[in-house]
């Protein structure tokens, strides 16, 4: 029995956690206003065609095809292996229509080349202003719906660090996308949007627990409430994620070029989400001034008494 | 104190058998088909199913199975490559009387879709195809209508005697109308009623500055109306083109106000699915201005009323402004060969109402020619030097033919000049196919060929498999027998949303498999609530049974609380998202529902069926 009770007094290292969490957060928005985010077309605009060769094929070679149709300034990699190139042409080249992605078919097949055409991606710029928009809209309204529903559910000095700690994942994801370069396209937005919905999974356990400590350790500080219930809860907190990393892993390494982006971005969130909870979730509710008082007799006018 | 009633473990029992059963199809997956139907009233009959066999006999492709189907019938075949060569050798066959479409058609047993079990729909990235996200310029449609406007004041001024000086439509920025200058400055109140009357949608002022001048603008809900209209016709026509090109399970949608999504599954020849889908060509019937010397106006002196038009053919040739009829009288046009010539021929039928006009124009100038003029719409999207979104919209006109009227023309004809069949078939296909009501653009397109989306399935199957081994080892090692019950529950989780979104007929993506995998992590993290509390209770020093439904109960509200909060964020990603992030959201959001079910209802239902009953210490619990 109880041999896996953890007796860690968590709060007493918050200022290392905090400093950590304040100088990583710090990284991310430097590597986001220093070196910006990687934008995929989804949201510069643009057109990008994945063609497969028969045989390896020399890059200058194709950037000269492209040139003789008039497609100079495309940008132009291999993608997997020396047969499979990618073709990125930036918006507002060339007449931006989605006419472009048959012509750079046509320049690359000039040669008389028997090329696979693998994937077409084509987005007019004012789609890509408007996903933006949409994106900004969704990750915006998601913290803020959350942030309602634990107010209403919890008390709103809980939905103040919930919040806090949402913002604190999305953040340090997005500033890891930006900082080693991930491509950052829809399904990053979608990731961003998952880590967020785990980040407050995980939030709301630990919430949980400390709601229904408070009543029942009346004469404990709010600080010893919180550590007894993240310990309490360190078990489940270490499981979840384990499982969690262990669906993510095949993703990450399996689930090929199309999510790499959106399965990494996910894989840094939850860990980045397990953590908050503790060091930013919980630790909030200690400068909020968060007392038994508050959660054992309503103090707010009106409200029923037991 | 745990047991359920029996009915409701039946009632468990039941939605995972039926659950089971709507994944089932998914197992089977589908086979490459070929699926003919005839078009314009042909029925695929003994003689046609003949050739077709005879047909495929002839490229040495024998087809699984031939079975008749809603407007025709189906073959199935072994895979892609003998699928494709038999729509060759069958479309050579048939002729264009008849579509042969590429499908993919459930593989499964006949007695499953008899049930309604049919496999999930597979997302473009999964199975390959064209996406085209395609923008309206419904402000070119309400210029049309105000340039109708134009033309209809003019003759009703005329019709009333009330003498004008101009009519012309106006544009400045974003407002526009038409105007008109009256000669004299008694019809000017005249004018204003009668137009009141004949044209309610026309809100009519003077001019502050010159009494005799009226501006005339149209009204909000009227714009409103025509702007929704043109949107619909053009969702209309192009359902008619994509139908045109043969595509099984095409969809054709609108989006938001002015778009219009088009997915076209199989299809690999974008090019062709752009000049079908975005050529904006239509026909328009006009005289030649026979009375005006075209020497003169090569020259530059063109005279008012007319105008110079490029010939197919080369040179130019002048051509009178007013349409005697336009592509929206056409009903039915097909490819073929003229019976003297041998060239290439589209026959154009008409409906009453321009047959009518035609009649009476053509009877009305014998011996004169009339000009074929085809007119195509194309708009480019530029981004201009300053970053602000310019939209230039390009008109190519040209005369196709102009020959002599030999005759009153009636409700058929057929148009000549083309240069080879494949010109008249397209022509034929564009005029059949109706015309567009304004100009689309194409703002986003996404093609994902064939290999790739085979790629995709795979990688995403083994990611699936890959995350439940680890999620169910590590439930195994930690938990044990309650692990174990976790992990069936995982799987009748599985069952349970593939069941859901086959018949939901949700579209499946490559993200939406990672919605899957995440849910899978997630999944149990119902589970480790639970049985950590059942521990806990344990350590407490409660008795088993006590302890499993303290544990039950208690990790229920955090379960649910964790969940809805998840759930919050999925539905948002549903409303805001579009595409990819869209087919994540679904996976999700289902997702989370049926992990409630099977981790909270189906473990302890388990539980409960393999806890001894009364106070014998509980197998399933390690204090």
């Amino acid at each position: 029995m109880a041999q896996q009770t953890f007796k860690v007094d968590f709060m007493r290292y918050a200022p290392v956690m905090l400093a950590l969490s304040g100088v990583l957060v710090l990284v991310s928005i430097l590597a986001l206003a220093v070196r910006g985010l990687n934008f995929g077309i989804d949201f510069t605009g643009g057109t990008l065609v994945e063609v497969q060769y028969p045989a390896p094929v020399e890059l200058p070679q194709v950037q000269a095809a492209l040139s003789g149709h008039g497609l100079e300034g495309a940008v132009v990699q291999y993608f997997g292996t020396r047969s499979e190139v990618l073709v990125r042409i930036p918006a507002g080249m060339a007449g931006s229509t989605g006419e472009l992605s048959t012509r750079v078919l046509e320049a690359l097949g000039s040669g008389g080349q028997n090329i696979t055409l693998q994937r077409v991606e084509f987005v007019g710029p004012q789609v890509g202003d408007e996903l933006v928009t949409n994106a900004a809209l969704a990750l915006l309204y998601a913290v803020l719906a959350i942030g309602a529903y634990v107010a209403f559910r919890f008390e709103y000095r809980f939905a103040i660090g919930a919040v806090v700690s949402l913002a604190h994942d999305a953040i340090i994801t997005v500033g890891f996308c930006a900082l080693v370069g991930l491509e950052f396209d829809l399904t990053v937005v979608a990731a961003v949007l998952t880590v967020i919905g785990y980040s407050i999974n995980d939030t709301v356990v630990i919430y949980d627990r400390i709601r229904e400590n408070f009543p029942r350790m009346r004469k404990a500080s709010t600080r010893e409430v919180i550590n007894r219930s993240v310990n309490e809860t360190m078990t489940r907190t270490i499981a979840t994620t384990a499982t969690v990393v262990l669906a993510l892993l095949p993703l990450v390494l399996f689930g090929g070029d199309a999510i790499h982006s959106f399965s990494l971005a996910m894989l840094i969130g939850v860990l980045a989400g397990a953590y908050s909870t503790i060091y930013v979730a919980s630790w909030s509710l200690l400068p909020t001034g968060l007392s038994a008082r508050d959660m054992i007799a309503p103090v707010k006018e009106g409200a029923q008494t037991p | 104190m745990n047991r359920y009633p029996w009915w409701a473990n039946l009632l468990i029992a039941l939605v995972l058998a039926v659950g089971a059963l709507y994944a089932l199809p998914n197992w089977y997956g589908t086979d490459p088909a070929l699926q003919i139907s005839g078009q314009r009233g042909r029925a695929v009959d003994a003689v046609t199913t003949e050739k077709i066999t005879a047909a495929l006999k002839g490229v040495g492709v024998s087809a699984k199975s031939l079975t008749p189907s809603a407007d025709g019938v189906t073959l199935r075949f072994v895979d892609t490559d003998q699928q494709l060569k038999a729509q060759d050798a069958v479309r050579d066959a048939l002729g264009q009387d008849y579509t042969v479409a590429l499908n993919l058609v459930p593989a499964a047993p006949p007695w499953l879709s008899g049930i309604g079990a049919q496999p999930m729909f597979l997302g473009l990235d999964l199975r390959g195809g064209v996406h085209f996200l395609m923008e309206v310029d419904t402000a070119s449609a309400v210029r049309a209508a105000e340039e109708r406007l134009v033309d209809d004041l003019r003759q009703l001024l005329r019709e009333e005697k009330l003498r004008y000086e101009w009519v012309r439509r106006v544009a400045e920025g974003e407002t526009s109308g038409v105007e008109l200058r009256l000669r004299a400055v008694a019809d000017v109140a005249k004018a204003q009623a009668l137009i009141a009357r004949t044209h309610p949608q026309l809100v009519v002022d003077t001019a502050a500055d010159d009494g005799q001048r009226l501006i005339g603008r149209l009204g909000d809900p009227y714009r409103i109306e025509v702007r929704r209209l043109a949107l619909q016709q053009n969702i209309t026509t192009l359902r008619n083109r994509v139908n045109e090109l043969g595509v099984a399970e095409p969809i054709v949608q609108q989006q938001g106000d002015s778009r219009i999504i088009v997915q076209l599954p199989g299809v690999q020849d974008t090019a062709r699915a752009k000049e079908v889908l975005g050529a904006t060509a239509t026909l328009e019937f006009k005289l030649v201005d026979e009375e005006h010397d075209l020497s003169a106006a090569l020259a530059g002196r063109v005279p008012p009323g007319s105008r110079l038009y490029p010939l197919r053919a080369g040179g130019q040739i002048l051509i009178k402004d007013r349409a005697i009829l336009t592509g929206e009288y056409i009903t039915d046009a097909a490819s073929g060969f003229d019976q003297q010539s041998g060239g290439a021929v589209v026959h154009v039928s008409l409906d009453s109402r321009g047959a009518g006009i035609f009649e009476r124009v053509t009877g009305e100038n014998v011996g004169r020619r009339l000009a074929v003029v085809f007119i195509e719409n194309t708009t480019d999207s530029v981004r201009g030097a300053d970053g602000k979104l310019e939209r230039r919209s390009r008109r190519t006109e040209e005369v196709i033919t102009a020959p002599v009227i030999q005759d009153r023309l009636g409700r058929r004809f057929q148009i000549t000049g083309m240069d080879n069949a494949r010109e008249a078939r397209d022509l034929a296909l564009l005029l059949r196919a109706g015309s567009l009501a304004a100009p689309l653009a194409i703002v986003e397109e996404r093609t994902i060929g064939p290999s790739l989306g085979k790629e995709n399935i795979e990688k995403g199957e083994r990611a699936v498999l890959a995350a439940l081994l680890l999620v169910v080892l590590f439930m195994a090692i930690r938990y044990r027998t309650l692990g174990m019950i976790a992990n069936l529950a995982l799987v009748g989780n599985l069952l349970l949303i593939l069941a859901v979104m086959s018949l939901l007929q949700a579209t499946l993506t490559l993200p939406g498999i990672a919605g899957i995998v995440l849910t899978l992590g997630m999944a149990v993290d119902a589970n480790v609530l639970i049985n950590e509390r059942i521990r806990e209770e344990r350590r407490n020093g409660n008795s088993p049974q006590a302890s499993i439904a303290a544990g039950y109960e208690r990790a229920f509200g955090t379960i649910l609380d964790a969940n809805v909060t998840t759930l919050l964020a999925g539905l948002l990603l549903f409303i805001f998202g579009s595409g990819p992030v869209k087919g994540f959201a679904v996976t999700l959001s289902i997702g989370i529902v049926t992990t409630v079910f099977t981790a909270v209802f189906v473990t302890r239902a388990m539980v409960n069926l393999i806890q001894p009953r009364g106070r014998r210490t509980a197998v399933a619990v390690r204090g």
